[in-house]
């Protein structure tokens, strides 16, 4: 390819990046005569160079969109957006032309005759009739001659003659010099020229004789060397730092100084303004629009921000992806805005800036928000997570499943996305360039993406850290703080639930785990600047992942090189890289998402060990009274008030001691006693606090160390503990609390507690409990339990409905109402028409009021367990003489 | 570079290959010139947390990040006492990157002809089969040719695992 074709091939390229946004301005504000002019010159130029070097092809279809511009230059044509459509999509021809053009060196052989006789059309056909007369004023026939060109113009052609007059013409701000369009135009240098005008946007073209081109692999291998000169340099600074009164101290200083200018200056030519990344995002957004029938506006904040080009290029294909399931998900329908008192037109803004050596990138929508509802069914649908466990989980838990592997929120595949592979893509893409995804979305009033990206690849600001006697770096992306926890003056301490570390951090508990841990170093003595007692908690963020890592010390923050790990080592994913400090060592860079998974795989073991042993769990939301006490230790316990019957104190010589086990006298029987920390733990003197449980005719009580309080609260279970006796731990009034699973030790207490139960009704009463929160699910099936009913306890309708389809029969239904009282009642109406399930007692659970029963026998309190117990007595009495 | 490759230069090519020998506990080794990029001392290690036992850690080389083998461990053997500094490492390059096998000592460079490597004892322990390339009688002692490439990879046999120098 010889050099006038690449030139002008590159040159092109350039232009028809400018010309899309400046047709889209174009197409919102038809007045504006400096974009048309402005399009109008690029058209232009693109036909004269192809006119210059004998592309037929390309001449013609850009001839064509030259002739529907003038029109519109000169408003014998109104513009509409059909027409703006035909010429965008002469410019997608183009571009094909050209990319063919690039491979083989040659015009592609192809027919446009469609496409120029729709330009044509659309600038003749649909011209106003003053336009028509217009065209003659240039010559007397009806064919007219160009002497300029010396053959006959084509229809619409202007001559070159007229097209100066008509750029001299021209008004706007634009001001033309006269020698501005030299015809024919001959060579893209000259036809630079023009662009001496003051607009801003446009002032780029001026410096063209002022830059070069080089070649991108160019700079990359510059970047390279300087960030060896500059890991040389700070190897020298250490030694010399060493040397008292070194000869080397001065010019070494000035080398330092000329490192880091140099250093800056490459990584500058290697900086773009983010915009660059963000040009085909308007015409995307246009065309999603018009195909998806939405008034979509995207604005742009922010595009001179700049960041490495290598980041830009990997960041573009994820942000039109993101940008066009907005379009897709985000933006409603004009109609449905209109209804919800929105403005039919929706907004995406796309956002850009710097924060702390990285670039936050925003793209917000005003549209519907993720539905949680739905992506909650989803994920449970793809098995990504058990209906209980998505009980537990917050909104923006939820939410978070659209970065899922093969997750899709649309109800139907459209043309733009919803073909599932959209958000997981983009999330490791962002990951892949050592950046963050994350979104905060409210049903109804829109979503808001940010990514969080370093600035450049090729140097990482870390933080070096140091445990057990190894220095290892943390990638300050996801260093959220740093906090000092245990040490004199500290406020912070770290707790512990079960063996599980935790921190309080802002009310909020924050799970912990050591690196030492993490990365297996052993139990040697902690490095030796460490406090004892004190531990540093690097405070991370991967995703919507919150977590401490405990470290020895903090050590320092460097700019580092990541130095990709040997292929022996790559299969460690606790490590990015290694990279050479300042004094020469290596030292390992830590993969905050390796770091990630460690924490997660705790907290999974954790969830399966209690979805087996069928303990566990937790609930959002609901307030419940706790009584507080401690047992075994200053870690406050809890145990619902509902529960309790009694508190006694009782003297420690009334506790006796009978086959092997604690028992005391009350109310005229011999009851159990466990002691919740142990049988070792009870009072030696003085008196013990128990807490007294009965049914029916059993007692037992549970001897505590101290009764703290009665707290009214909602209960927000938040980790799951591996212990039985544990239902799992709560911030309860600012105190890390561990809530007590009383089933467990009544079970313990009387050995025979449920088979004692269960013999006084023979047959068992099967009692089948809906409920959606799992902790009044674990709460009450024991409660039912223990009074002689055969529980199952299913978490939703549907799961009920299966069990229906298995054959099971059941005496009793109790449904809970609080979650979704509609679905209740449908469940239960549909019950109430059921062959089978129709004759079972159906009671609906309430929360805190007692709604009208409809299709339910009754209606009963969760928290107030006699009465539950009694309303289902007397319903399935009721049910009995009914049979 | 080391003296390893600058005898190498100079020798006639059909006279046999050049062996540096080099011994790791008490045994005698010899890896092919043609493989060893070059023979340097250690100065400090970084050890590398959740890695195969036989990576002694990552070492700076003239900027160049190196991960070390202890060639020990790779074969069986108790891990080296007292650390690895002041250590003597054969350099090797593969795909663009560096390794070095940590032995105890280097010593000459020998001129060995193929007829006079016997292949492997069937007796030889798996992990050692692995990485010999057959046995060469020297006049008072045994010399086995190591492949350097195997030495770098993760030991094959499922029996032949670090269980025991870990």
């Amino acid at each position: 390819m010889d050099d006038i074709l690449s030139e002008f091939l590159t040159e092109t390229a350039e232009n028809l990046e400018t010309i899309e946004p400046e047709l889209l301005r174009f197409e919102q504000d038809p007045n504006d005569a400096a974009t048309l002019n402005n399009i109008f010159r690029l058209v232009h130029t693109i036909k004269g160079t192809c006119g210059f070097l004998g592309l037929a092809r390309l001449e013609a279809v850009a001839h064509a969109g030259e002739t529907l511009l003038g029109k519109f230059r000169d408003r014998t044509l109104a513009v509409t957006p059909e027409a703006v459509s035909t010429i965008l999509r002469s410019i997608d021809r183009i571009k094909e032309i050209l990319a063919d053009l690039e491979a083989t060196g040659e015009e592609p052989a192809g027919d446009d005759g469609a496409l120029i006789g729709e330009l044509e059309a659309a600038a003749e056909g649909h011209a106003p009739a003053a336009a028509v007369p217009e065209a003659p004023k240039v010559g007397p026939n009806g064919e007219k001659w160009d002497a300029d060109q010396g053959r006959f113009l084509r229809p619409g052609e202007v001559s070159l003659a007229d097209l100066e007059a008509a750029f001299r013409a021209a008004d706007g701000p634009v001001e033309d010099n006269p020698e501005a369009a030299p015809p024919p135009a001959p060579a893209p240098a000259m036809l630079r020229a023009p662009d001496t005008d003051d607009d801003e946007a446009r002032g780029a073209g001026s410096l063209a004789t002022q830059s070069i081109r080089v070649n991108v692999e160019v700079l990359e291998q510059l970047m390279t060397m300087v960030s060896e000169l500059v890991l040389t340099r700070n190897q020298l600074l250490q030694m010399v730092r060493n040397m008292e009164n070194s000869e080397f101290k001065v010019p070494l200083q000035r080398l330092s100084t000329i490192t880091a200018e140099l250093q800056d200056r490459v990584m500058k030519t290697r900086m773009q303004p983010i915009g660059n990344a963000w040009k085909k995002l308007p015409r995307i957004v246009r065309d999603a629009s018009r195909d998806l029938g939405k008034k979509i506006e995207l604005r742009m904040e922010g595009e001179a921000t700049e960041l490495d080009r290598q980041v830009s290029e990997l960041i573009r294909d994820p942000l039109t992806h993101m940008i066009r399931n907005s379009c897709d998900h985000g933006v409603e329908r004009p109609e449905d805005r209109v209804a919800r008192g929105k403005p039919p037109q929706g907004t995406i803004t796309l956002r850009a800036f710097h924060e702390g050596g990285h670039i936050i990138i925003q793209i917000e929508d005003d549209g519907a928000g993720l539905p949680v509802a739905r992506i909650r069914e989803k994920a449970i649908g793809k098995g990504l997570v058990t209906a209980s466990e998505a009980a537990q989980m917050t909104d923006a838990q939820i939410q978070r499943f659209i970065f899922a592997p093969g997750f899709s929120t649309a109800a139907k595949v459209t043309n733009l996305s919803g073909r599932g592979v959209g958000m997981d893509v983009v999330k490791t893409n962002v990951e892949l360039i050592g950046g963050q995804i994350d979104l905060t979305s409210t049903e109804g009033f829109g979503t808001v993406f940010t990514i969080k990206i370093p600035l450049t690849l090729a140097i990482v600001s870390a933080m070096i850290v140091g445990s057990r006697g190894g220095r290892f770096a943390i990638p300050q992306i996801a260093v959220l703080e740093l906090v000092r926890a245990g040490g004199p003056g500290s406020e912070t301490r770290i707790e512990r639930v079960n063996r599980t570390r935790v921190m309080r951090l802002r009310d909020r508990l924050l799970p912990l785990v050591d690196i030492a841990d993490v990365l297996d170093l052993g139990t040697d003595a902690r490095a030796e600047g460490a406090e004892p007692g004190m531990e540093y908690v690097v405070v991370m963020q991967v995703g919507g992942n919150r977590f401490g890592l405990m470290v020895d010390e903090v050590l320092d923050t460097e700019e580092i090189v990541v130095k990709p790990l040997s292929s022996l080592l790559k299969g460690i994913t606790t490590f990015t890289g290694s990279t050479i400090l300042g004094d020469g060592s290596v030292i390992m860079i830590v993969d905050p998402t390796g770091i990630a998974a460690h924490v997660g795989e705790i907290d999974q073991t954790a969830d399966e060990r209690a979805a087996t042993a069928d303990t566990g769990t937790d609930t959002a939301g609901a307030a419940v009274s706790m009584l507080m006490f401690e047992a075994g230790g200053r870690e406050p316990k809890a145990v619902p008030l509902s529960l309790v019957t009694r508190i006694e104190d009782t003297p420690v010589e009334r506790l006796e001691r009978a086959n092997g086990r604690a028992v005391m006298q009350y109310r005229g029987e011999l009851v159990p006693v466990i002691h919740a920390a142990g049988d070792f733990a009870f009072a030696a003197e003085g008196s013990q606090p128990i807490l007294m449980f009965s049914q029916g005719a059993r007692t037992m009580g549970l001897a505590v160390d101290r009764i703290l309080d009665i707290v009214h609260d909602r209960l927000d279970i938040e980790l799951v503990a591996h212990t039985p006796g544990i239902l799992g731990a709560a911030v309860i009034k600012g105190r890390a609390t561990e809530v007590v699973d009383v089933g467990h030790f009544l079970q313990q207490g009387h050995d025979d507690w449920f088979e004692a139960a269960t013999r006084e009704r023979a047959p068992p009463r099967r009692v089948l409990l809906v409920e959606t929160n799992p902790f009044f699910r674990n709460l009450l099936a024991p409660l039912l339990q223990a009074a002689g009913y055969q529980v199952t306890a299913v978490e939703s309708t549907e799961a009920a409905w299966r069990l229906h389809a298995r054959g099971e029969n059941f005496d009793a239904i109790l449904a809970d109402t609080e979650g979704d009282p509609a679905a209740a009642e449908t469940f239960a109406s549909r019950l109430s028409e059921d062959t089978r399930w129709s004759g079972a007692a159906c009671l609906a659970l309430t929360g805190g009021t007692l709604p009208t029963p409809g299709s339910f026998a009754d209606a009963v309190r969760k928290s107030d367990r006699h009465g539950l117990l009694a309303a289902l007595d007397y319903a399935l009495k009721n049910r009995g003489e009914a049979a | 570079m080391s003296t390893a490759s600058a005898s190498a230069s100079g020798a006639p090519a059909d006279a046999g290959d050049l062996f540096l020998t080099f011994e790791i506990d008490g045994g005698l080794f010899g890896a092919r010139v043609s493989d060893v990029h070059d023979v340097f001392a250690i100065q400090s290690t970084t050890p590398v947390p959740l890695a195969r036992p036989d990576v002694a850690g990552l070492l700076n080389l003239r900027g160049r990040i190196v991960t070390a083998i202890d060639s020990r461990v790779r074969l069986g053997h108790p891990r080296r006492q007292g650390g690895y500094q002041g250590a003597m490492a054969i350099g090797v390059e593969r795909d663009g990157e560096s390794y070095g096998l940590i032995v105890d000592r280097v010593s000459e460079v020998l001129r060995l002809e193929p007829g006079r490597f016997e292949d492997n004892p069937v007796n030889l322990d798996a992990r050692w089969r692995e990485v010999s390339r057959g046995v060469c009688q020297l006049h008072d002692r045994l010399l086995v040719a190591i492949d350097i490439d195997r030495m770098i990879d993760a030991p094959a046999a499922a029996d032949a695992g670090f269980g025991a120098a870990a």
